[in-house]
């Protein structure tokens, strides 16, 4: 049993009164009615909050007590982790407002557990929306649904039913009719109209989109049946409406096998002065200018990208021998009749009147094009000449991460990754802003130099890694082989002569015992390592890549530094499937000593890399002088328990994480985070050339 | 490890076969120039079959060998084995069709040991001849004898890509799923659904083949939606056969099971 001055001893060093103005005493006997497994479940709290902020911490412990006696206590669990994720994305004061209104963090978490949240969904829906075909689609999140043509947008969290199977049916729903939007022409339709002749142009369009919606329902229920029964079961729960007598008689029309979005253009003035029809629940709006935005910059790139793979495919077909005796090669796209298209055909290439199978670049643009102008335009079928387009335009090019950097803070192209947070026993969900990037090739005289000063060492590496390649073993005693086994036959010789028997099993087989090991080096890049450190690394590197190249295991090359958890950077020497060559060396001898040691983030990354690498045997090896450590958050016990977080979810993942470590004092804290025996430290920095590959040896046998 | 028995026959019944393109004609030109054969294509698209039906109408007898990783020359061409105390020398099965003017065709050529082509190559070119190391000859090729080996371009392993040097020794036929109309009746008859079932379940496979690339490695083949609509003709539930015999074979990822799964509800 506490006593009062406990709770509020306990209360000053989790809130760190002595530098506020909160009154613990006051605090401490709003907690002093709970029963003493409360007490323990609010004083914890507080201090894993307290860890975060100290002014949520104490807000919470305000009130808890209260809120306790109303609500279970995963309720106020979650309450509390919820204010943090707040914290962590938006700030103190939105955090406060999350504690300050418990009733209503209540009820949104009501609408949380039965509803269906876009994070949750989105993985599953774009892999759905990518087999329904067209052109490849993304989803993203706003307030609304709605479309611009290439990406679906869809709200955070969907809570209009009661279940949340039935708000991922809602999802999907919405989903399908925005791509029928794009599928069934309305947005080129739309696109294509001028709805300001109207006196009220909004109302004009949201009339068009509605006409559109019943149409598209016709459209979705005869080519997918199971579908539009979903869409019939969803109307009934959102509580439909019949539509009015104006709309009933339109519907024929919009339904039949033969209608188009001119069809509902044609039908507007007949129903733009009637009564407005109640809408489905699933209707998406049209936004006319971000589609015309978007159409009319997609149009131009893929005209461009046309003709210039047209060029080039028509290029590698006068190589062909048909073509070759014939005239310059001439392209034209003809209609075939197909039933499974909206528009009942669709479009083949012709080759000098030859239809010829386009490579898939080519087949994607054409379905892209034919949905938004419906046919290839003639001018399309005029191969880009050289110098008639920019190339930077359309070679692909990933966009380059420093660029990103220059001016504000932006996230694009970055990945994130949570974060254990120690304090608080929870992941800090997105917290880490992870990008790849390129360290820099330079090609000096480091790889010519270590090479000759290790020239010794290499050979003896190469023999030795050699002799660890897929290794043949001789089996014996074999009922069928290529090699005889002498003693066997000896052996059998013996027993015919004494009448007994004789064994058929007389031959050596040699049988391959295969490696099969993807191995990922995470390498310290933070500014600690300057000096001989970093020469005794990238003279590590350099003698492991000979030797595991003489045994061919698969390997990549990380280095991994940072500053705070918006840059946290792993450099790229060597991707998985990347030779070793001139550009690997000229980056080993490229890395240079960057900022900080953050762990965590690198380590699920390689995590993520090495899983997706096909392999029986998975290996993370991190070569480190010492702890994990980063600008001011990832000190001490954070930054360590955060590491060993992330190593656990390796080794659940069927990793085998392995630490070099050239920090005397590794084995304080190494064998907290890797186990106990999988460290290896290396005292003298100058030894590490020598140990690491030899380290690696003996792992891996 | 057990021995090798390859499928060895005359087929007297004509297989059921949909030819796509000239295929047929082509087979038929190179046999008779004694040219050997390369099927490229996705698995399932109907090349074993293919082989089967030449078989028969060539009348040759086919000898099928489907190649791994553990596969040697010696497990073509033959070996040694003791028995009762003699040694008796046992032909493979690439021995056997070529003494037999067999059609010989190598599955997945490129699943094989590397040491395999030794044997391949002379056999390939306008040698062809087998050579039986063991036995130190060389044996020749009757004009009736027939090398065809399949290969899968889709598997994007530099390891498993056939060398240019093999590659060149073979006429190439390209195979690739059919179109749509005639994939159809192939599901309809080798499954016994009705057509529009097969026609469903056509369309079906052309949005899981939308997806390659996009978390699978492959779409669904002619084979898998034959498997589905068996089921189906045996009274499972359209979804519930697509879902064991289609959408397992392709992933084991949860959300892309799930969203395959969504799109054969959508379908029936
Ligand atoms: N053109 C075709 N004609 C008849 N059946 C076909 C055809 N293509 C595919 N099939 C069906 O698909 C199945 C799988 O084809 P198969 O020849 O085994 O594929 P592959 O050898 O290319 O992996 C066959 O058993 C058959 O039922
Ligand atoms: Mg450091």
């Amino acid at each position: 049993m506490l006593t009062p001055d406990d709770i509020t001893a306990r209360l000053d060093e989790y809130l760190e009164t002595e530098f506020s103005f909160i009154r613990s005493d006051e605090l401490a006997l709003l907690l002093l009615v709970l029963a003493p497994a409360e007490q323990a479940f609010v004083l914890d709290w507080t201090r894993r909050i307290a860890s975060t902020n100290t002014e949520i911490a104490h807000q919470f412990a305000r009130r808890a007590p209260q809120a306790l006696a109303v609500q279970e206590p995963r309720v106020i669990e979650a309450w509390a982790l919820h204010a943090m994720d707040v914290y962590d994305r938006a700030g103190l004061r939105p955090a406060l407002e999350v504690i300050h209104d418990v009733e209503q963090f209540v009820q949104r978490s009501h609408e949380r557990s039965a509803g269906a949240l876009f994070d949750e969904v989105s993985g599953v829906l774009l892999h759905f929306v990518h087999g329904l075909a067209g052109r490849p689609l993304k989803l993203a999140l706003d307030d609304s649904a709605w479309t611009d043509s290439e990406t679906l947008f869809l709200p955070a969290l969907l809570a209009r039913l009661p279940t949340v199977e039935e708000n991922f049916r809602l999802y999907k729903t919405l989903v399908v009719m925005q791509w029928a939007q794009i599928h069934y022409g309305t947005l080129r339709a739309a696109v294509g109209t001028d709805f300001s002749v109207w006196p009220d142009p909004v109302r004009a369009l949201h009339l068009f989109t509605t006409l559109e919606t019943v149409r598209l329902e016709a459209c979705i229920s005869r080519e997918l049946p199971g579908l539009g029964r979903e869409l019939q079961q969803i109307r009934l729960r959102l509580g439909a409406a019949t539509l009015p007598q104006s709309w009933q008689a339109v519907l024929p029309q919009l339904q039949s096998v033969t209608a188009c979005a001119a069809d509902s253009l044609t039908l507007l003035p007949k129903i733009y002065d009637t009564e407005s029809p109640p809408l489905p629940g699933y209707q998406c709006e049209l936004n006319l200018a971000a589609v015309t935005a978007c159409m009319q910059a997609r149009i131009k790139r893929e005209k461009m990208l046309f003709r210039v793979r047209l060029a080039q495919w028509l290029e590698e077909q006068r190589q062909m021998p048909a073509v070759r005796e014939g005239a310059a090669p001439r392209a034209a796209a003809q209609p075939v009749p197909d039933t499974q298209q909206p528009e009942g055909q669709h479009f083949e290439l012709t080759l000098n009147d030859v239809p010829l199978s386009p490579p898939e670049t080519l087949t994607r643009l054409i379905t892209s094009i034919v949905l938004d102008l419906g046919e290839i335009p003639d001018e399309y079928l005029v191969p880009a000449g050289p110098g008639e387009y920019d190339p930077a335009l359309f070679t692909e090019q990933t966009p380059d991460p420093d660029a990103m950097w220059q001016g504000t803070y932006h996230e694009i192209g970055a990945t994130y990754y949570n974060e254990w947070d120690h304090g608080r026993q929870h992941y800090r969900k997105n917290w880490c802003v992870m990008r790849e990037k390129d360290v820099a090739p330079v090609y000096d005289d480091f790889i010519a130099t270590s090479l000759a000063r290790y020239s010794g060492l290499v050979a003896h590496l190469r023999r030795s890694f050699e002799a660890m390649r897929d290794e043949e073993r001789m089996l014996k005693r074999q009922a069928w082989g290529d090699g005889v086994d002498i003693d066997a036959l000896v052996e059998a010789l013996a027993d015919a002569r004494d009448g007994s028997e004789m064994s058929d099993r007389l031959f050596t087989r040699l049988h391959r015992v295969e490696r099969d090991i993807a191995v990922a080096f995470m390498v310290d890049m933070s500014g600690s390592t300057r000096g001989w450190v970093n020469d005794a690394e990238r003279e590590s590197l350099l003698l492991l890549c000979e030797a595991l190249e003489a045994l061919g295991d698969r390997y990549a090359i990380y280095g991994f530094s940072g500053i705070t958890r918006k840059r946290c950077e792993l450099y790229r020497i060597k991707r998985f499937d990347e030779q070793y060559g001139s550009e690997v060396r000229a980056r080993i001898s490229g890395i240079r000593p960057q900022d900080y040691t953050r762990m965590g983030f690198a380590i699920r990354h390689l995590t993520h890399l090495l899983n997706e690498t096909e392999a029986r045997t998975r290996l993370l090896i991190t070569l480190s002088d010492g702890k994990p450590d980063d600008y001011s958050d990832y000190r001490g016990v954070y930054g360590i328990e955060d590491t060993r977080r992330a190593l656990i979810e390796a080794r659940r993942s069927g990793i085998h994480p392995f630490c070099i470590t050239i920090d005397e004092h590794g084995a304080e804290y190494l064998p907290h985070m890797y186990g106990p025996v999988n460290y290896a430290v290396v005292s003298e920095v100058r030894q590490l050339p020598f140990r690491v590959a030899d380290i690696y040896r003996r792992l891996t046998t | 490890m057990a021995e090798i028995t390859p499928e060895e026959h005359y087929i007297t019944d004509e297989p059921y076969y949909e030819a796509g393109g000239s295929e047929i004609e082509i087979f038929e030109a190179a046999w008779r120039n004694r040219l050997p054969l390369l099927l490229k294509g996705p698995t399932g698209c109907g090349k074993t079959r293919f082989m089967e039906y030449m078989a028969w109408r060539l009348q040759r007898p086919l000898i099928t060998v489907s190649c791994h990783d553990d596969l040697t020359a010696s497990d073509l061409v033959g070996r040694y084995l003791v028995k009762g105390g003699e040694t008796v020398w046992v032909d493979g099965p690439l021995a056997r069709a070529v003494r037999a003017g067999a059609i010989c065709y190598l599955d997945e050529i490129v699943e094989a040991r590397k040491d395999t082509m030794v044997v391949i190559h002379p056999l390939a070119d306008d040698r062809r001849v087998l050579p039986m190391e063991k036995l130190g000859t060389l044996l020749q090729a009757g004009p009736e004898f027939c090398l065809a080996v399949s290969y899968n371009p889709g598997y994007q392993s530099v390891i498993k890509d056939l060398k240019q040097s093999t590659r060149q020794r073979f006429v190439a036929l390209e195979f690739d799923y059919p179109g749509a109309e005639l994939e159809a009746r192939i599901v309809a008859t080798e499954a016994g659904v009705d057509v529009a079932v097969a026609q469903t379940l056509v369309k079906f496979a052309h949005m899981t083949r939308n997806l390659k690339g996009n978390g699978l490695e492959e779409g669904a083949s002619t084979r898998l939606l034959v498997h589905a609509g068996k089921l189906i003709a045996s009274g499972v539930p359209a979804v519930t056969a697509c879902a064991s015999a289609i959408a397992q074979a392709l992933t084991d990822d949860p959300e892309m099971l799930t969203a395959i799964n969504e799109l054969s509800a959508s379908l029936f």
